[in-house]
Parts: C-alpha cells; sequence; structure tokens
C-alpha cells in the first residue's frame, strides 16, 4: 500500500456526515467577503459602498503577481467597504460587505463556452480571472501553480482526493456526487500544464470514492490511486512521494519534481470557471463536530458568516468550547462565529467542553515519539529547545521552515506541548528576518 | 459565548507523560510480587520505604525550589522501585532512604525535575550507595524461597551471587578446590531453571528473568512505551559478545543464558536502559546506545573488578547519549535530492 514515511493515525470521526449528501445553505441575507482569502497579495476592492452588484461581478482586483480577483457571492447592494482584522490571520483586511436582495442574479459575464476552444494560455486565464484558489485548505492562487517557469518542466498532476484531515467529508461528497465534473476539471488542468500523467490519489478509506472516480475516469487516460489512510496523507509532498516516489527536496517546491497538486474541490472550481465562466462564490464545506447538534456537508456562498451554517446544522449542542476553521489538526480557531466563510474553507468543527480539553502541559520527557511521526523527518524536540533558549539560528539550521504545521508531533506529544504553536512563531521570526535582508 | 483560541492541533492522542508512567509501574509489577514471594516480608518494606521516600522528598524539593508539584506524575514511583530493585534484600532500613533521597534531590530536581536529568536517576543512586558503603551494597544477599544465593547447592559458595561464582570460582573454592567441578555445576540446566524464574541470590528485583520480560513486553507489545531496539540491542550485544570473547564456557549454551538471565541485564535492559530522559531520541541512536551498554557490560563482567556490569555501563551511556543524539539526526524530508541538486 503505497504511503509516506512518519505520520500518525487520529481518529477519522467521518461518520457524522460521510453519508450525507451535500446540502444547499439558503442564500445568506448578508456577506462579508475579506479581499484576502489566498496566499499572496490581497485584491483591491473596485467597488463602493451603494453600488449593486450581482451574484459573481468582480468586487477586488489582483494587486500582484500572487494573487486573484475576488467576487460577490450574492447579488444586492454593497453595504460597506472596510477594514476588520481577517478572521485567519487577524491581520487588518479589507471586507466587501454586500446585503443580498434574494435574487441570486447572474454577472453578465457568467454563461457557457467551449472549453475545447481554449489554448492552454486561455484556460489558465480563465482560471484566474475566475478567482480559483486552492480549495484544500491553504488557498495558493491556482493559475500561478499552472505557470511552472520554464526551466522546471511538469510531467505530472496529482489530484489530491486524500481529505486526511479527521471529521472532514466535503471533498468525500464532492467525489461522490461530482465525478464527471471533476474529472472534466482535472482534464482542462492537465490540458492547461501540457501533461499526461495524471493521478488522482484518495486514501483507501473512502472506498466508494475510489469506485466512484475509477468509473468516472474510465477512457481518459487518468488513473485513480488508492493510499494508505494515514495522517497528512493529503499533504501536498507526502502525497508526491507515496504516488510517484518522488521526494520534493527540502525548502522546494513540487514543480522542482515536475508535479503540481489540485484538490479536488479545486478541480470542480476550474470546470466551473472554463465552461461557465463562473468565479469561485461558492464551496462545499463540512459543518461537524460534538457541539454541533446535526453536522452536515452544506454548499455554501463565500463570505456568509459561520453563525448561519451553524444554525442550518441545527444550531450547538450545548456551549461550544471551540470553533475550529479547517480540520482539526491543522485548522484555525476563530474567537467567534460570525467570522465568514473563506474560499479554503474546507471545514467548520465545534468543539464542545470536552473534547476541547486540554491536559496541563510539563516538561519534555524526551520520548522521541515526535520525532518518529515528523512526515519532513524533522526533530521537533530539538526545535522546541532551541525555540525555547532563543536560539533561532540553531531552529532555522535544523530546518524549522520545512515543518509543513501538520500538527503530528503535538498530537502524540505525552508532555502536551504545544510545538505547532512554537514552529509557527519562529517561521515567522525566521521570515521576517530573511526579509529583512 | 466563551470560545477557546489556541494553535492547532486540536485534537490530541491522550498520550500523556502520567499514563507512560504508570504503565512502567505496572510492567514492574510481576517483578515486585516476585521480589516479595523470593525474599518475604523485608522485600515489601524495602520497597515501600524505597518509593515513599522517593515521592516525599520529590514533593519536598519541588515544593522548597519553588516548582510545580508533580509526584502524581508516578516518575519518583518508578525511581523508587527501581532503586528498591537494585539493592541486596539484607540492607539496612535506611539505606534506600538516603538512595531515593539521593536519586530525586540532587540527579533529579538539582538539575531541573523530570526531564532535565542526565543519568537515571535510580541507576546514579545505586552507585552512590556502592561506593559510600560498599560493604552494605555487595555483600547483605539473601537466599531466595526456594534456593540459595549462589543457585548452587554448594555451601562453599554461598555468599556470592551467580555471576560472583563465575567469576571467582578459585577463590571460592580455595587453592584445593574442584574449579572445573563448580563451574560444570554453575552452568547446569536446573541452575539455569533457577536463574530464568529467579531463585537465586541477587538485587530484589532483578533476580526473575521471567517477570521482567514479562513486565518488559507488556510494555512493548501493549503500548508502545519502551523501544524493542534498546532490550534487544543490549541482550543481543552481551549474548554474541559472551559467545565470541573468552570465558569458562563449561557448556555453551548454559553459559550464554547464565550471563543473560543473570545479573540485572533484564532488569537493565528493560527498564533503566530505556528510561527515554537518559537515552537517545531517535531510532539509530537507540541501536548506538544498546549496543554501548552490551560491550561496556561484558567488558566490566569479563575484565572489570565487578562480576556485574550492567548498572555501570547503562550510566556511562547515560553520559554519552547528548553526544549520540547530536550524531543521529532524524533524515530529513528531500535531503538527498537538495545534495544533487
Amino acid at each position: 500500500m503505497l504511503t509516506f514515511r512518519g505520520g500518525v493515525h487520529p481518529p477519522e470521526y467521518k461518520q457524522a456526515t460521510e453519508h450525507k449528501p451535500v446540502e444547499t445553505l439558503p442564500l445568506p441575507t448578508r456577506v462579508s467577503i475579506p479581499m484576502s482569502q489566498h496566499i499572496g497579495t490581497p485584491s483591491k476592492p473596485v467597488v463602493a459602498k451603494g453600488d449593486v452588484v450581482r451574484t459573481g461581478t468582480l468586487v477586488g482586483e489582483p494587486t500582484g503577481r500572487v494573487s486573484v480577483p475576488t467576487h460577490a457571492s450574492v447579488s444586492g447592494t454593497v453595504a460597506d467597504v472596510v477594514e476588520q482584522p481577517h478572521p485567519l490571520t487577524a491581520q487588518k483586511t479589507v471586507f466587501v460587505v454586500i446585503d443580498s436582495d434574494g435574487q441570486d442574479t447572474p454577472d453578465e459575464a457568467i454563461g457557457e463556452q467551449d472549453p475545447a476552444a481554449l489554448s492552454p494560455e486561455q484556460l489558465v486565464a480563465a482560471i484566474r480571472d475566475a478567482g480559483v484558489v486552492g480549495m484544500g485548505g491553504a488557498a495558493f492562487p491556482t493559475f500561478f501553480k499552472l505557470s511552472p517557469p520554464r526551466e522546471k518542466p511538469i510531467n505530472t498532476l496529482l489530484i489530491n482526493g486524500c481529505e486526511c484531515e479527521p471529521f472532514l467529508t466535503a471533498d468525500h461528497r464532492v467525489m461522490l456526487e461530482q465525478p464527471a465534473e471533476l474529472v472534466e476539471g482535472t482534464g482542462l488542468l492537465a490540458r492547461a500544464l501540457g501533461v499526461d500523467d495524471v493521478i488522482i490519489g484518495i486514501e483507501n478509506n473512502k472506498p466508494d470514492a475510489i469506485e466512484a472516480l475509477a468509473r468516472a475516469v474510465a477512457g481518459t487516460g487518468i488513473r485513480v490511486q488508492g493510499l494508505k489512510t494515514k495522517y497528512p496523507q493529503g499533504a501536498e509532498k507526502q502525497l508526491i512521494k507515496a504516488c510517484l516516489f518522488r521526494e520534493v527536496p527540502s525548502g522546494g517546491l513540487p514543480m522542482d519534481v515536475g508535479c503540481v497538486v489540485q484538490n479536488v474541490g479545486t478541480a470542480v472550481a476550474v470546470r466551473d470557471a472554463v465552461r461557465f465562466r463562473r468565479p469561485l462564490y461558492e464551496r462545499v464545506t463540512t459543518v461537524t463536530g460534538p457541539g454541533v447538534c446535526d453536522p452536515k456537508n452544506l454548499r455554501v456562498r463565500v463570505g456568509t458568516p459561520v453563525s448561519e451554517l451553524i444554525a442550518a446544522c441545527g444550531g450547538y449542542n450545548g456551549e461550544p468550547a471551540k470553533l475550529i476553521m479547517g480540520g482539526p489538526m491543522m485548522g484555525i480557531a476563530v474567537p467567534d462565529d460570525t467570522v465568514p466563510v473563506l474560499k479554503g474553507t474546507s471545514g467548520v468543527l465545534v468543539l464542545d467542553p470536552a473534547s476541547a480539553a486540554e491536559l496541563e502541559d510539563c516538561d519534555c520527557i524526551r520520548c522521541g515519539r515526535c520525532i518518529k511521526v515528523c512526515p519532513m523527518g524533522l526533530a521537533p524536540q530539538r526545535l522546541y529547545y532551541h525555540i525555547r533558549s532563543r536560539r533561532l539560528d540553531d531552529a532555522e539550521r535544523e530546518h524549522v521552515m520545512g515543518c509543513i504545521e501538520c500538527g503530528c508531533c503535538a498530537f502524540g506529544c505525552p508532555a502536551q506541548i504545544r510545538l505547532v504553536h512554537h514552529f509557527k512563531y519562529a517561521k515567522s521570526e525566521v521570515f521576517a528576518r530573511r526579509k529583512k535582508k | 459565548m466563551k470560545l477557546t483560541v489556541t494553535a492547532s492541533p486540536h485534537l490530541r492522542s491522550g498520550a500523556s507523560v502520567q499514563r507512560v508512567m504508570w504503565a512502567v509501574v505496572i510492567a514492574l509489577l510481576p517483578a515486585f510480587a516476585g521480589s516479595v514471594w523470593f525474599f518475604g516480608w523485608r522485600a515489601l518494606m524495602l520497597v515501600g520505604l524505597s518509593i515513599a521516600s522517593a515521592v516525599g522528598f520529590d514533593a519536598l524539593s519541588q515544593r522548597l525550589f519553588g516548582r510545580r508539584v508533580t509526584v502524581s506524575d508516578g516518575s519518583a514511583v518508578i525511581t523508587g522501585l527501581l532503586l528498591a530493585f537494585n539493592l541486596p534484600p539484607g540492607v539496612p532500613w535506611w539505606i534506600p532512604v538516603v538512595g531515593s533521597a539521593f536519586a530525586v534531590v540532587i540527579v533529579k530536581q538539582f538539575f531541573g525535575g523530570l526531564g532535565h536529568n542526565f543519568v537515571n536517576p535510580a541507576l546514579a543512586a545505586r552507585a552512590f550507595l556502592m561506593v559510600s558503603w560498599p560493604s552494605h551494597m555487595t555483600s547483605l544477599w539473601l537466599a531466595p524461597r526456594g534456593g540459595t544465593v549462589s543457585g548452587l547447592g554448594l555451601d562453599a559458595v554461598t555468599g556470592a551471587t551467580p555471576l560472583g561464582v563465575l567469576k571467582n570460582a578459585a577463590e571460592l573454592v580455595g587453592p584445593t578446590g574442584d574449579v572445573p567441578g563448580l563451574l560444570a555445576q554453575a552452568q547446569s540446566w536446573p541452575v539455569i531453571g533457577k536463574l530464568f524464574i529467579g531463585q537465586v541470590g541477587g538485587c530484589l528485583g532483578e533476580t526473575s528473568a521471567l517477570l521482567l520480560i514479562a513486565g518488559g513486553l507488556f510494555l512493548i507489545l501493549f503500548h508502545g512505551i519502551i523501544d524493542w531496539r534498546i532490550p534487544i540491542g543490549y541482550i543481543g550485544t552481551v549474548l554474541l559478545l559472551t559467545l565470541v570473547l573468552p570465558g569458562p564456557k563449561t557448556y555453551l549454551l548454559p553459559y550464554l543464558l547464565y550471563h543473560v538471565f543473570s545479573g540485572g541485564l533484564m532488569l537493565g535492559a528493560f527498564f533503566m536502559a530505556t528510561d527515554y530522559v537518559t537515552s537517545p531520541i531517535t531510532g539509530k541512536g537507540r541501536w548506538i546506545f544498546a549496543v554501548g551498554c552490551g560491550v561496556l557490560t561484558v567488558v566490566i563482567r569479563l575484565w572489570g573488578g565487578y562480576p556485574e556490569g550492567v548498572s555501570y555501563s547503562i550510566l556511562l551511556m547515560n553520559v554519552a547519549t547528548p553526544l549520540i543524539d547530536r550524531f543521529t539526526r532524524p533524515r530529513l524530508f528531500g535531503a538527498l535530492k537538495k545534495a544533487k541538486a
């Protein structure tokens, strides 16, 4: 069974939603759309308070080389363009707030076209103009991955259907419910890159998805590859290692080994973007956890407040203790439920006091589990000592920048040390220093 | 609504230091029960005193140093238990008390508490007791229930532990005695059987290979708490070296088993060399550590001044651990490719 070295086996907790078909959340009355929902420079608002917009109308234009446009997710009136802390990074970000007119009138630009008539360059442009970003969580602009420099030839496209985060089932449902769209989008991505070798990697805890896609890819030359269920199989570099036995060099990118990785949800978004010129303004997300009454997979508009998703799932099950955007291993805890759904929100996880409870931390006992499970071959225990002793140079020399923040180390740490917290801090410090130089 | 905001991950495996420590205590219970069976109420008293004073001194020193009192984590219980297991059954009552104080106050808390001691506290305390009160620590052997100190039926050799017989056979039987006969008897199957079960003289908790192996396997198989590399590497090295190095090998197989089942090797290999804090942190490092322990043990046994070498070899390898860690880093993902590029 194909896999990678290291990793952990957290309980999956997927049974609450894996068999539930995706439901479409009723249109929200108001959406709040941050101009930064992707890695890279934020978009710049091109609308002002009082402007009338339609669903899919451009509201923010890209500002740099690594940037994508942002679009209205409902039709209605711009209620405000306001600076607020970003829901995930807490950095000041411009939000375009739109009051819905309830009509969901599509923008004139949206309409069917024949993808076969488009050149690879036109495909990439269409994907960029639709604001498509990686929907697995990291939200890296998709067009950028499709435009590798000449000296990095790409020969393989990997479509990531691992969904290795516990609790989350959004990708699983997309694979089951939209296999044809997924395969069409995958084909478009392959054509944009000019590659023949295309693999859809899926953890073997989703045999129905493997089967559905195996049927859907018949005759296309795309391969569906089952992978061992182990966290973080869905991490880019671990997926490449498992499927192709290629190891992305330390500090490098998938393109260094001729690969591009895209999430299954992204492939569907690419298909919508190209065939219908429909921008990315909605996504499937899993609302789950012991803190909600009726966990569901929901199709939601970007910018919808999380509170509305919770309400659609029967509300909170008792007093919530923790609200997480994303999965339990890498998701980001947010301070309240007014935060909006973003393009990269793969799940909304609500923990109750019992599941959010944590044991008191103590000093490291050097058990070595963190080293055994680190999929990047780091020594988390050593890095932690360096960082605690303010030896950031040592942490950098021992590759703290290679940390993918998967959380395997902290997951199994018997001393309950917040290893990832320390590594995130060290990475931002080292990054800031490098920038200064 | 009051929400907690902390860094990921938000899911934990449930592993805790407490669980690890108490699992080790559970794994030591068979050998503890064995020691009480073999040596009677003295064993119970010595172990009880040792644990009580280790826990007491731990709590007391944590309070004095202004640290959080964490005795419920079970680590002091293990130290007390292991120290008692390393004492001859006939020692006076104050020995485990003084030993425990040295182990937890000086070796553990003076260096920063659990996780910061650079040598195993119980072994360091044993070494301290050995040099301070050598006669107490090397001669107060008692015959176990159903056995003799040496495991032999000879009156002449009572007072010497099995490895002592092997090492000092000539002195034990005197200038006119039958050395080959004694060695032959020592390496007979009934003696090996007694060694395996634990009906021989020795420190309280080290005599029964059977019960120690049972506890060690529990930790390896059911909880993955100790790394199998250390006991396998350690015992394997001792086996291999006793096989190839010269010795009074009257009968080869019994001789090998004799070395493996006696002298605290099982206790050391399963429960003391595997101490997380004082052994290397990577798999590779643990192999080196284990082989090093094995080599030192055999060297001390065959050529050193002591008949037994387990505790000193582990202590020496404890000291080498930071060095081993330094040269055995895990392989960085993507490292080789980078070198090529």
